[in-house]
């Protein structure tokens, strides 16, 4: 039921925005509605991605983790689409986008949060995951800067009503905030014995 | 140089709806010419705007009356762009209406709508219009020259700015119930911008009513500006001596200027202005954002020894 879901709610943005480009529903503006819609859904999508370890801790629900590396890797597929249409918006045109990528805060910040997702990406195989051992571990808290990141690439981007940013702010920071009971113990487990091994082709939580 | 002869003008500079505005109505126009010409104005402002056809260059066609009247910006309505189309003919009613005219002049007064309008010969300006968030579009606006409005009104020698002002009554205008601006919204020029012949006071799109959404009854229409200069459903017009505390310019004084004249060389803090989206391109295309817009025969002269990356 769960994978399902996932891969519902993963393609769903893209569903709706193939049927607006279909049918006209797009704005006036239709590279600048395409932009925000393939933004949000990275944000979305990385803040569902975020939500599976604290849903984990809260329900008890093990099994809830078998669906965060495709809510993840939706995320950044949404990331590249979005980059695209940047790059599109542009014109294609480097100089244009290599001085936005330097000297706009908010497209730097969007960019850097693309560059650290992608090795995340790239590393979320199971063969990568066995070569990295803990490594991983610490590699893939760069989710945390990503999200960061993007959602103050959102806030950036915006003219006045910072409503919509702040929403996604707020999420994200509940969600990190849910975190820290589990650091703290992990925190307390270092300096105790070492914990037992842990069960094969269980992903260490995020 | 500020005066040329209209065979002078680029074809691309302004392209007139030729499905709207036929060759008829050109010879109209060239009595306006005529008119402005007597009045002082170069003979070129009347004839551009009746400058015929695009062939070389850059295509001007108008925007259609569907993307025009869809996508605005009038946070009076809500900030998104299409919350005004929905929002503000269910709510804004445009009649009656009444214009205070008042501050350092000889004859202020409160004009009922059509008693503002009336007396002017309704004129057809296409225009390009340019928004600060880099999108433009092309509109052919119905209005009055603002000058004529004005002069009316008799300012006196200390009149050196222009105050105008939105109506502020969060019921006709539920956005103004959110403080995302300070309401009412207020915008200025100074006195040599708004007796320009360019500027117009606009009734009407497409010989239509201005719908609510695009500011009825009666909106500012300042072509070498940024869109944020061209107030809405304007219930206030006021000669000062002081310039006048526009709306954006308080909300964030390094972003938004007094003078916000098109101006590709300087970049808004956060993005670049070099280009814009021209609504209705189509797919990945981006045009070249003209100095004032591409009036800047018309306009720059006023700007003439003034640093205006300073005075942005």
């Amino acid at each position: 039921m769960l994978k399902p879901a996932v891969w519902i709610g993963g393609l769903l943005p893209l569903a709706l925005l193939v049927l607006a480009g279909a049918t006209g529903g797009l704005e006036a503006d239709p590279v600048k509605d395409l932009t925000h819609r393939t933004g949000k859904a990275v944000l979305v999508l990385l803040l569902c991605t975020l939500a599976v370890t604290p849903v984990r801790r809260l329900t008890g629900w093990n099994g809830v983790i078998a669906a965060r590396r495709p809510l993840g890797l939706f995320a950044y597929f949404y990331a590249c689409l979005h980059f695209f249409v940047y790059l599109g918006d542009q014109g294609f045109a480097p100089g244009y986008i290599v001085e936005d990528v330097l000297e706009r805060p908010y497209v730097t910040a969007g960019f850097t949060a693309l560059v650290l997702l992608t090795p995340l990406a790239v590393t979320s195989t199971k063969g990568w995951i066995r070569r990295l051992g803990k490594r991983w571990t610490v590699l893939h808290r760069l989710v945390y800067a990503a999200a960061v990141l993007g959602v103050v690439h959102f806030l950036w981007s915006v003219k006045k009503d910072v409503r919509e940013p702040l929403l996604y702010a707020a999420v994200l920071a509940l969600l990190l905030a849910l975190r820290i009971p589990g650091w703290l113990q992990a925190r307390k487990k270092k300096t105790a014995p070492r914990p037992p091994v842990r069960v094969r082709g269980d992903a260490p939580a995020v | 140089m500020l005066i040329r002869r209209p065979d002078d003008i680029p074809s691309s500079e302004i392209t007139p709806e030729r499905d709207y505005l036929d060759r008829r109505r050109f010879l109209g126009l060239g009595a306006a010419a005529a008119a402005l010409a007597t009045l002082g104005a170069p003979a070129s402002l009347a004839a551009c705007t009746a400058a015929e056809g695009a062939q070389e260059g850059q295509a001007d066609p108008p925007n259609t009356w569907e993307e025009i009247t869809t996508y605005n910006n009038f946070y009076e309505f809500g900030t998104d762009k299409s919350d005004p189309a929905e929002n503000a003919p269910k709510t804004l009613r445009p009649r009656p209406w009444t214009v205070q005219v008042d501050g350092l002049c000889a004859r202020p007064g409160r004009y009922a709508f059509d008693d503002l309008v009336r007396p002017h010969r309704v004129q057809h300006r296409t225009y390009r219009f340019r928004c600060v968030e880099a999108w433009s579009m092309v509109i052919p606006w119905d209005g009055i020259p603002l000058r004529d409005v004005l002069a009316r009104a008799q300012p006196r020698p200390s009149a050196r700015f222009v105050e105008f002002t939105t109506l502020l009554d969060p019921v006709q205008m539920p956005g103004q119930r959110r403080q995302v601006l300070d309401w009412p919204y207020v915008e200025g020029l100074r006195m040599d911008e708004a007796m320009h012949p360019l500027t117009l006071l606009a009734t009407g799109i497409y010989g239509r009513a201005l719908p609510a959404q695009n500011g009825a009854p009666l909106r500012l229409v300042v072509p070498w500006k940024y869109g944020f200069k061209n107030i809405k459903s304007i219930v206030r017009i006021r000669f000062t001596a002081e310039q006048p505390k526009s709306t954006w310019n308080v909300s964030a004084p390094d972003e938004y200027g007094f003078y916000a004249n098109v101006n590709p060389q300087v970049d808004h803090p956060r993005w670049s202005q070099a280009r814009e989206r021209r609504i209705g391109d189509g797919w990945f295309r981006r045009r070249d954002t003209l100095p004032f817009n591409g009036y800047a025969e018309q306009v720059a002269g006023m700007y003439r020894g003034m640093d205006l990356r300073r005075f942005f």
